[in-house]
């Protein structure tokens, strides 16, 4: 077998990843799994491996310890791993182009999962581009990874999971915090409640978001509830945090470090790249791939599972992940539709119970309403320093979407490519042009997807030349 | 339903479609351009914007000269310097071999009695492009020629349009063309349009719409593919071409390196979308590195393809319908119209408010495109 | 900014930013190192000059871009450090000729 063709080509070793991967490789297909990261577990398992063998395992809770199994049997599943794999472009068929270690090269596979997780959901106001500023995500994988915590006590704002989880891993660590600056709006609570009884199923894990909670509150660092308003100030960086509650207290407090969240949303520029339909997911305030109820795209073989189908979690991400590899065996006649079927059955009522809490928790955490309406000066676009106020001024003359405000402002043409502009551009349009959010649509995804060099597109024609040679198979 | 009515309708919103409009509303003509999506949507939005009169076809150079002297004056005409620098357009020979093609293109526009093309060895060559790999050894250059703002040169014309009191209308593509008295009925989903006359500027899809008014011209489709980087110092002014390859080089206001030259990726007009194709476009990668060796390691910052029509000889397509009256075409620039956009919307204006021109168009009359046709 | 809560030990390699050699901890990303330096911003950007640090640490904000080893605008929080690596600061736009 030629070794840049594979059956399936899996986009991320995350949890979902991991276990496509797995179940792929049970059915017989040849894998290949590509990776930003140098060593498996997708975010939620950052350093699994090397953190397991130490003591600091054990302040990073036990949904983090779980990862160890995980990534131990993804590195014997006889899958090909490759880390520290930046993917640029799938081209149908499917062609992959890839760079590794500043060389470009291209493989082929007969399907694909991007199982490429979430991102947290970029959060505009003033002074967001500050050093000092980080997301709560940042700095967890820096503890996992770096074992570093913030120097002096850090103040965090936000709302969801993580920033929970995070300042108690960060307290068992021994990092300090100045305060918590809770951006949940009044009435949340009473809102989300509706959606409980669905995820009775689930109470364990209220408990343990209770728990943290009240080991936070124990830790009597200040908390101040219904955050609207951040703005951050500094000389070169972050010198002091001004803030403003929704009654309208506001307070001003020197900070050297600041940590922000406001949840996560789908890594869909991988599936927009290759054609894939999305729609707007109004729980989540996010656009989700379309899916059968396999995972599959309305690109023929290409599924996407994890994070990236809609926000669910690692308890969700692997049965969606099984799931396809499942749905993908079968299609490359590996396994028969009666067997994928039946061996679905059970992923898919394990899938339903880690979504249960879903509708719940995104009720309760909604993201407030001033995430998408950031001050006329507030950098949006954080590459090419655009404001909200540019793109509300363009908004309005005529009525042009995302995309051709982006052609006359540069919005979104920088390097992270509208990973962090994106949505507030959207919702900025939407705003000034009186439309749903839906309709305004999103930017249209230019490759590469990761800013490959000149020299390396360069050497890859040379390999692709020499491909063109070899007879077709 | 109401029926809006006019003295002329342009179909298609790129830059040809404004020329056009802008010239016949300062005309005084009650102008309409009819966008399927919106302006600069297509090739306009998708060009490098090179301003070249280097290498023209002996057609073009009569216009071409002529839109060049307008370029040069492009504030006086839509109120914006549209980004417009004047940095020159070189082509370059790598090798000896490669210099004789350039000298004889100079013999024959000398002969003509035109100077705008002019041989430079290879030490003015480094004094114009210090960038440039040592081992080139001559130019072709025109050094009134450079390059403009796409998006910024899209939005003067639109914008110079609707001073003049152009309708301009989006999100409204013709499905159905009918006849009225002397009018043209132009249906569009719910909205209807008359007008006596159609200024067809629609683009890759142009045949489409001429055959709606039954002018069946053959016409081609490019997908021309670029590539722009990351955002870099000040490293070269002008806009650089090759001999043998295909290969345009130039930088952004914004620091960018824009890099074209006519590779082309996939295209697909029903759908209105085009693909980039890699293996194809790392030639272009590798024609820059060779070119430029110092920009092997710049970060591409993303890479995208222009749908365009593209016709057998190259040559646009301008002049009135052989079959439809009130009907004029303006289309089928193959990838060299960005330059000609001011003339072209001259012309247009010469045709409908005079009926002839002074300006020699006669290479582009649409007949050529069709006896063909008919033939077969 | 940060700190690094234990002694890498046998781990402990030496990496240079701008010339000056700085401790680091194999396994972990270059981003992580800076963000540990007394001047944490690792670039001024090409638009404004403004100084950025590194804000995800997940390869999707790109604030991290940073020279290494002589490869320019690599992110510096999906490279882990190798020692003796060396890390220069970018500053504005890039100029080649440099």
């Amino acid at each position: 077998m030629n070794v840049n063709e594979t059956d399936l080509l899996i986009v991320g070793a995350g949890p979902a990843g991991m276990a496509a991967a797995v179940t792929a490789r049970r059915h017989g297909l040849s894998v290949r799994v590509l990776d930003d990261q140098p060593a498996p577990g997708g975010q939620i398992w950052r350093a699994i491996e090397t953190v397991a063998a130490t003591p600091r395992l054990a302040r990073l809770g036990e949904s983090y310890r779980a990862g160890a199994d995980r990534a131990s049997a993804f590195r014997s599943c006889g899958a090909l791993y490759e880390p520290e794999s930046q993917l640029w472009q799938i081209e149908p068929g499917f062609r992959a182009f890839l760079t590794q270690q500043g060389k470009a090269r291209s493989v082929t596979a007969r399907a694909v999962i991007l199982a490429t997780g979430a991102q947290e959901r970029p959060v505009p106001f003033p002074g967001w581009t500050l050093p000092g500023v980080l997301t709560v995500g940042a700095a967890q994988i820096l503890l996992k990874t770096a074992d570093s915590v913030p120097t002096s006590p850090v103040w965090i704002a936000g709302c969801g999971p993580l920033p929970l989880l995070y300042m108690t891993q960060l307290l068992a660590a021994g990092g300090r915090i100045a305060g918590f600056l809770d951006t949940t709006p009044r009435g949340r609570i009473g809102a989300a409640l509706r959606h409980l009884p669905k995820g009775l199923g689930r109470l364990a894990d209220l408990a343990k978001g209770l728990s943290w909670s009240l080991a936070l509150k124990r830790a009597g660092f200040p908390i101040i509830h219904h955050v609207a308003e951040l703005r951050a100030e500094g000389a070169g960086r972050l010198e002091s945090l001004h803030y403003r509650t929704q009654d309208g207290r506001e307070g001003e407090v020197t900070a050297e470090v600041l940590l922000v969240h406001e949840g996560v949303v789908p890594n869909i520029h991988a599936p927009l790249a290759l054609g894939c339909a999305v729609s707007w997911h109004a729980g989540q305030h996010c656009y989700v791939p379309e899916l059968d109820s396999w995972g599959e795209t309305s690109q023929v073989n290409v599924f996407v599972a994890g994070d990236g189908a809609g926000i669910g979690g690692a308890e969700a991400a692997e049965p969606r992940g099984r799931i396809a590899a499942l749905r993908v065996a079968a299609r490359l006649g590996k396994l028969g539709e009666g067997e994928a079927e039946s061996a679905a059955r059970s992923e898919r009522s394990r899938l339903a119970r880690a979504l249960a809490l879903r509708p719940f928790l995104d009720a309760l955490y909604a993201p407030r309403p001033q995430v998408f309406a950031p001050a006329d000066e507030t950098l949006v676009c954080r590459c090419e320093e655009v404001t909200a106020g540019e793109l509300r001024a363009r908004a309005v003359q005529g009525r042009p979407g995302p995309n051709q405000i982006k052609a006359f402002t540069r919005a979104g043409m920088g390097p992270c490519q509208g990973r962090q502009c994106g949505y507030t551009m959207a919702h900025i349009v939407a705003a000034a042009q009186n439309r749903p959010v839906e309709e305004v649509g999103f930017y249209r995804i230019r490759p590469p997807l990761k800013p490959v060099t000149l020299g390396e597109l360069a050497s890859l024609g040379e390999l692709a030349s020499l491909d063109e040679r070899e007879p077709a198979a | 339903m109401s029926t809006e009515a006019f003295d002329v309708a342009v179909v298609g919103g790129g830059l040809h479609g404004l020329s056009a409009a802008l010239h016949l509303a300062r005309a005084g003509r009650r102008v309409a351009v009819i966008e399927r999506r919106w302006t600069g949507r297509h090739a306009s939005g998708a060009t490098a914007a090179g301003v070249r009169t280097l290498g023209r076809d002996i057609a073009e150079i009569p216009i071409s000269l002529e839109a060049m002297a307008m370029w040069h004056k492009i504030a006086d005409i839509v109120g914006d310097p549209c980004g417009f620098h004047a940095h020159g357009q070189l082509r370059v020979a790598e090798t000896a071999e490669h210099m004789p093609a350039l000298l004889q293109r100079e013999a024959k526009i000398r002969a003509l009695g035109c100077t705008h093309e002019e041989i430079i060895d290879a030490a003015e060559l480094r004094r114009l492009v210090p960038a440039l790999s040592p081992h080139c050894v001559g130019a072709l250059v025109a050094r009134r020629d450079g390059a403009a703002d796409p998006h910024r040169t899209i939005l003067a014309f639109r914008r110079a349009c609707e001073a003049e009191n152009v309708a301009i209308v989006e999100d409204c593509g013709v499905e159905a063309v009918d006849r009225q008295g002397n009018d043209w009925l132009l249906v569009c989903g719910q909205r209807r349009f008359r007008a006596p006359v159609v200024v067809n500027a629609a683009g890759a899809w142009a045949a489409r719409l001429a055959a709606l008014f039954g002018d069946e011209i053959t016409l081609g489709v490019r997908a021309s593919m670029m590539i722009v980087t990351e955002r870099l110092a000040p490293l070269l002014a002008p806009v650089v071409s090759v001999v043998g390859r295909a290969l345009s080089f130039k930088q952004s206001d914004q620091g960018t390196l824009v890099i074209g030259g006519g590779l082309q990726g996939a295209a697909d007009l029903d759908r209105e979308r085009s693909s980039v194709n890699f293996s194809e476009l790392a030639k272009g990668a590798r024609a820059a590195s060779d070119l430029f060796p110092a920009v092997r390691g710049v970060r591409i910052a993303r890479c995208w393809t222009g749908i365009e029509a593209q016709t057998r000889d190259h040559l646009p397509v301008i002049g009135a319908s052989p079959n439809a009256p009130g009907l004029f075409h303006a289309f089928g620039f193959s990838g060299h119209g960005f330059q000609l956009v001011p003339v072209v919307g001259a012309i247009l204006t010469d045709l409908v408010v005079e009926g002839t021109t002074r300006r020699e168009i006669a290479a582009f009359a649409p007949r050529r495109l069709m006896q063909e046709r008919v033939a077969a | 900014m940060f700190r690094k809560l234990h002694d890498p030990g046998a781990q402990a390699i030496t990496i240079f930013i701008d010339g000056r050699p700085v401790p680091a901890e194999l396994g972990e990303s270059v981003a992580a190192v800076l963000l540990r330096q007394p001047e944490a911003w690792c670039r001024t950007t090409p638009v404004s000059e403004s100084p950025r640090a590194p804000y995800c640490m997940m390869g999707v904000c790109f604030e991290c871009l940073v020279e290494v080893d002589g490869l320019a605008s690599v992110q510096g929080c999906l490279t882990p450090v190798r020692s003796g690596m060396r890390i220069a600061r970018q500053q504005g736009p890039r100029s080649l000729s440099a």
